[in-house]
């Protein structure tokens, strides 16, 4: 079973070095532990761009597709068996990015 | 056997059977929207087959046979219409059980699943109240004055998440037990104080089988996690306290405050065995566990239910459990409540300088301006308290406190 765990961020900064260190004991563990499936931080919502193919031309527009406070700074996947075990994990994230996270399961 | 004891005979195996029924589904089929499912449909077979058939000799089993016939031919019918193979989606840890008490019940799992903290408080109560209290989606509306769909949407939500999210059907492990029994007991406590002391201006101010619901819930919960000291003090809470009940209220619909009680009203039995109940806390106590909130709650409803007229309560004692209390939980309702025990032992004077200390967090709670009027009465402060009794009123939610409030301000001079 596979989780999203998305990182919530409100500032403009980036990740200290200290939690960038933080972050990357994290990551080594989910590794050792045969949790990690893939991780990355994102640019930031401005450097987003948003594409309506549906109609018969591609639209694309500047931009995040969606305006607000908070955005999606990066994210973990991770396998885990049930929930229990996720939430433990995305706990131990949250710690280590020093922000807000997210839970969700895949499909 | 005549009808009316087959009638008695489905109500008392719903109410010994249906988690047990649920639960044992819930775990063969790894899912709870299915096990719901069966387990009404084979109470309503029974409903159609007991008078005809006759009361099956052991009822439980009968049920479980039911309801598992049931959900095969759902899953068979479900199968046929897609082909897909159905998966379980339930996790189901079938490790060695964590030594959690004498008994690992299946009925355990269930209650941990239904209130998991991935679950809003809301659902955790529907969820509690229909998978292990069998009360149906229409009567969980009602106790919650929201309408039926709405609770059936909320309870269908739960399920979903439930199944999507993998929300483990297992007893947590030793180390994750005591804040998830607490969770427990927060749903069980969350569900009595309904029952209690019930808001909204058309709902009876007491909700009798909210209070009985939650107290055989809790006795299920004592009875599958005997040694834990917490379960042993919120039922002794609610015991003592469901003990007051029919003296609570008088005659015209009006709350009766604790020092005005009809103390011979009082639930004899209910108040002997919350009194055992305290007994053996405190001591385990005494042989050095310290209690949790809910044991030193019950404590302090001892020592009121131990007083057989309200001037030989002990005060002193009860302003030391509350000392004790706040040293566990600093919150402002727990401080408000020492206030008015302090004022028994102290003095109106003393007490309210303690309350108006609080104004900044509780100056929204009815409680806290219904304590401040009763304080600045007795100071002889008549206009004070009148205005500090229609902040009261105007707050307060419940119609038996409203009907009190309004009558004690009309009796200032």
């Amino acid at each position: 079973m596979q989780y999203l765990v998305s990182v919530i961020d409100d500032t403009a900064g980036l990740a200290t070095p200290d939690e960038q260190a933080a972050i990357d004991v994290f990551n080594d563990r989910l590794k050792a532990e045969g949790h990690w499936v893939f991780a990355g931080g994102l640019g930031a919502p401005a450097t987003a761009t948003v594409i309506d193919n549906r109609g018969d031309v591609a639209v694309f527009t500047d931009g995040p597709f969606i305006e607000s406070k908070e955005y999606l700074a990066g994210f973990w996947i991770i396998e885990a068996a049930d929930l229990d075990v996720a939430l433990k994990l995305a706990a131990e994230g949250s710690r280590a990015c020093n922000r807000r996270v997210e839970v969700r399961p895949f499909l | 056997m005549s009808v009316v004891e087959v009638g008695e005979a489905i109500t008392r195996a719903h109410h010994e059977e249906w988690a047990r029924v649920v639960a044992a589904l819930a775990r063969r089929f790894g899912d709870l929207d299915i096990a719901e499912e069966a387990a009404a449909e084979a109470f309503a077979t029974a409903v159609e087959r007991w008078p005809a058939d006759g009361v099956p000799p052991n009822p439980g089993a009968w049920l479980t046979t039911t309801a598992t016939r049931k959900a095969i031919d759902r899953i068979r019918r479900e199968n046929k219409r897609d082909d897909k193979h159905r998966e379980a989606h339930m996790v189901y840890d079938d490790g060695p059980p964590e030594p959690v008490g004498a008994i690992d019940d299946e009925r355990l799992r269930l209650i941990f699943t239904c209130c998991h903290p991935a679950l809003a408080m809301q659902t955790r109560v529907a969820l509690t109240l229909r998978m292990v209290g069998g009360l149906t989606v229409a009567e969980i509306a009602r106790a919650f004055l929201v309408q039926e769909a709405t609770m059936g949407q909320r309870i269908t939500r739960a399920k979903a998440k439930i199944k999507a999210a993998r929300i483990p059907y297992r007893v947590p492990s030793a180390e994750d037990l005591p804040a998830r029994v607490a969770g427990v007991l927060a749903v069980l406590f969350l569900v009595f104080n309904e029952g209690y002391l019930a808001t909204g201006p058309d709902t009876d101010p007491l909700r009798h089988e909210l209070t009985a619901e939650a107290i055989r819930l809790t006795r299920l919960i004592r009875a599958l996690l005997p040694t834990d000291g917490e379960v042993a003090g919120l039922l002794a809470l609610m015991l003592l306290t469901e003990a007051r009940r029919t003296a609570r209220v008088s005659a015209s619909g009006e709350l009766v405050t604790l020092d005005e009680q009809d103390r011979g009203a009082w639930d004899a039995a209910l108040v002997a065995e919350g009194h055992q109940l305290v007994r053996e806390r405190l001591a385990a106590a005494a042989a050095g566990v310290a209690p949790g909130r809910y044991q030193i709650l019950a404590a302090i409803n001892a020592v009121h239910t131990g007083a057989r007229d309200v001037r030989d309560t002990d005060w002193s004692q009860v302003v030391a459990l509350y000392n004790q209390l706040v040293r566990l939980d600093p919150s402002p309702i727990i401080a408000l409540n020492r206030a008015i025990a302090v004022a028994e032992l102290d003095g109106p004077e003393v007490a309210l300088a303690a309350v108006d200390r609080l104004e900044d967090t509780l100056a929204g709670y009815h409680a806290y301006h219904a304590t401040r009027a009763d304080l600045l009465r007795r100071l002889g402060r008549s206009q004070d308290s009148r205005a500090a009794y229609d902040k009261a009123i105007e707050l307060a939610g419940n119609t038996a406190e409203t009907a009190y409030l309004t009558r004690r301000r009309d009796q200032l001079r």
